[in-house]
């Protein structure tokens, strides 16, 4: 191990790590707004939609993440959508990351218990009040660990992305030892990449998971 | 002739085959208490769920001040303005304070003034006694000072007609009183008030009306006096019996 490889590929990896970052952000965003919609719709059985999000969260977690990619960037251009290798990164991430931020969303929905729900029907809620001032707010925090489990899924699955040449951490690794047979310094760098980003993140989603078990229960 | 708040006529329930509420008559008169007693499983909580809509029934007929409902009726939303449901297990919601629990159905479903809603909900409070408790969370509540803010919570909506569903049934023993005197004090104001509850002096006290269930059907009905003193039958006399202590 030399360390003055490590010193000068730092650069490198650091442009990476924050790739890495801004991709995992918008994926998880995306994802989360994907998967709250497709719970919403099946929580409230709408008619029609909660078939189209039934399809997809089968369709979305049946299939690897990796054959999702190299659909988006390698078939859809065939039928005329061709997209930069982020946007698909991205698009990949939301279409994974929906149906798991679904299955977890739904998991918090159901879990707020019955009484709860037709003790806000007998002060004569409207459904949508219901869902508004009763159901969402302890639904969501009911959904905050498995919610947080996702996060952190989601981000490790942006390794991945290396197949269609995305520069981040993992691709960058693969790169420099490829290239330069840096072998031990890339891994290293790449080890340490991702534990800046999830050590911390663990930490803190740990935290909000204890403050809103706090908020959820204790009745 | 008293006026009839509700009267339910013929109503009949069951889950798939199996009868749950066999051909249910009753009248509820206002500003009366009408209690109903019977064994576990004779239908008493699904009877009162049946009268806010939280069941469906499968034939016969409600009628509840100028509202007649039938099998499969949906529009229960404004009618439950008038009808006050307190529940067995603590119903508060935990993700709100005291006062926002009371608040909720005041202001969004009535959409009623902020401030004389809130003068309204603190005066209810402190006829419970727990006027110091507006701000806090219902985990930070025993399990009687819990059934109170439930009960203030529907009386909040300026409710018709009060059910109770076995209020006090989850409550250590010392909790009990305080949640019965509540109830009692409702009855002295003239509420009108439909009770489940399996505390026999509480009952015998408060009724005007006792309806006694067994497997769904109402076997016997009459005045509150009556049903503790004569019990017409025999089922009744043994329910009695067993209750003595």
């Amino acid at each position: 191990m030399s360390w003055s490889v490590v010193q000068q590929s730092i650069p490198i990896f650091g442009q990476a790590f924050w790739l890495t970052l801004k991709l995992s952000f918008y994926g998880i965003i995306g994802a989360s707004i994907l998967g709250l919609l497709a719970s919403f719709i099946r929580y409230f059985e709408m008619p029609v939609l909660q078939r189209i999000a039934g399809m997809y969260i089968e369709l979305s977690r049946n299939t690897p993440l990796l054959i999702q990619l190299f659909f988006i960037y390698y078939a859809f251009p065939e039928i005329g959508i061709k997209l930069s290798a982020q946007t698909s990164g991205i698009i990949g991430l939301i279409f994974l990351g929906g149906s798991y931020m679904a299955a977890a969303f739904t998991g918090g929905l159901n879990g707020v218990d019955k009484i709860q729900v037709e003790s806000g029907k007998a002060i004569g809620l409207t459904n949508w009040q219901l869902a508004r001032y009763v159901v969402l707010p302890q639904g969501l925090s009911l959904s905050v660990p498995a919610i947080a489990a996702n996060v952190i899924f989601l981000i490790k699955e942006t390794s991945i992305f290396t197949v269609i040449a995305i520069p981040e951490l993992t691709n960058t690794a693969l790169d420099q030892i490829g290239m330069y047979y840096h072998t031990d310094e890339s891994l290293l760098l790449l080890v340490i990449g991702y534990a800046i980003i999830l050590i911390p993140l663990s930490i803190l989603l740990t935290w909000l998971e204890r403050r809103a078990r706090y908020g959820a229960f204790g009745n | 002739m008293p006026d009839k708040l509700l009267t339910v006529s013929h109503l009949n329930k069951s889950y798939g085959k199996k009868p749950v509420l066999h051909d249910i008559n009753l009248e509820v008169e206002k500003a009366s208490v009408t209690v109903l007693l019977g064994p576990s499983g004779s239908g008493k909580s699904t009877l009162i769920r049946c009268l806010n809509g939280l069941e469906d029934f499968q034939s016969g007929q409600i009628d509840f001040m100028d509202q007649t409902i039938k099998p499969g009726f949906k529009k229960w939303q404004p009618i439950r303005q008038h009808i006050g449901m307190v529940f067995q297990s603590y119903d508060l919601f935990p993700n709100r304070t005291v006062l926002d629990n009371i608040l909720l159905g005041p202001l969004k479903v009535q959409k009623r003034d902020k401030h004389e809603a809130t003068e309204q909900a603190m005066q209810l409070l402190k006829e419970v006694q727990l006027a110091d408790y507006a701000n806090v969370y219902p985990r930070q509540l025993s399990g009687g000072q819990k059934q109170r803010i439930a009960i203030v919570r529907a009386l909040a909506l300026k409710p018709e007609f009060m059910l109770f569903d076995e209020v006090t049934a989850s409550l250590d023993p010392e909790m009990v009183r305080g949640v019965l005197e509540v109830m009692l004090q409702l009855a002295h104001q003239k509420m009108t008030m439909l009770v489940v509850t399996h505390e026999m002096n509480f009952a015998q006290q408060i009724a005007d009306q006792v309806l006694f269930l067994e497997a769904g059907k109402i076997v016997e009905a009459s005045s509150g006096q009556t049903f503790f003193t004569q019990p017409k039958t025999e089922r009744a006399q043994e329910f009695l019996n067993s209750m003595a202590f």
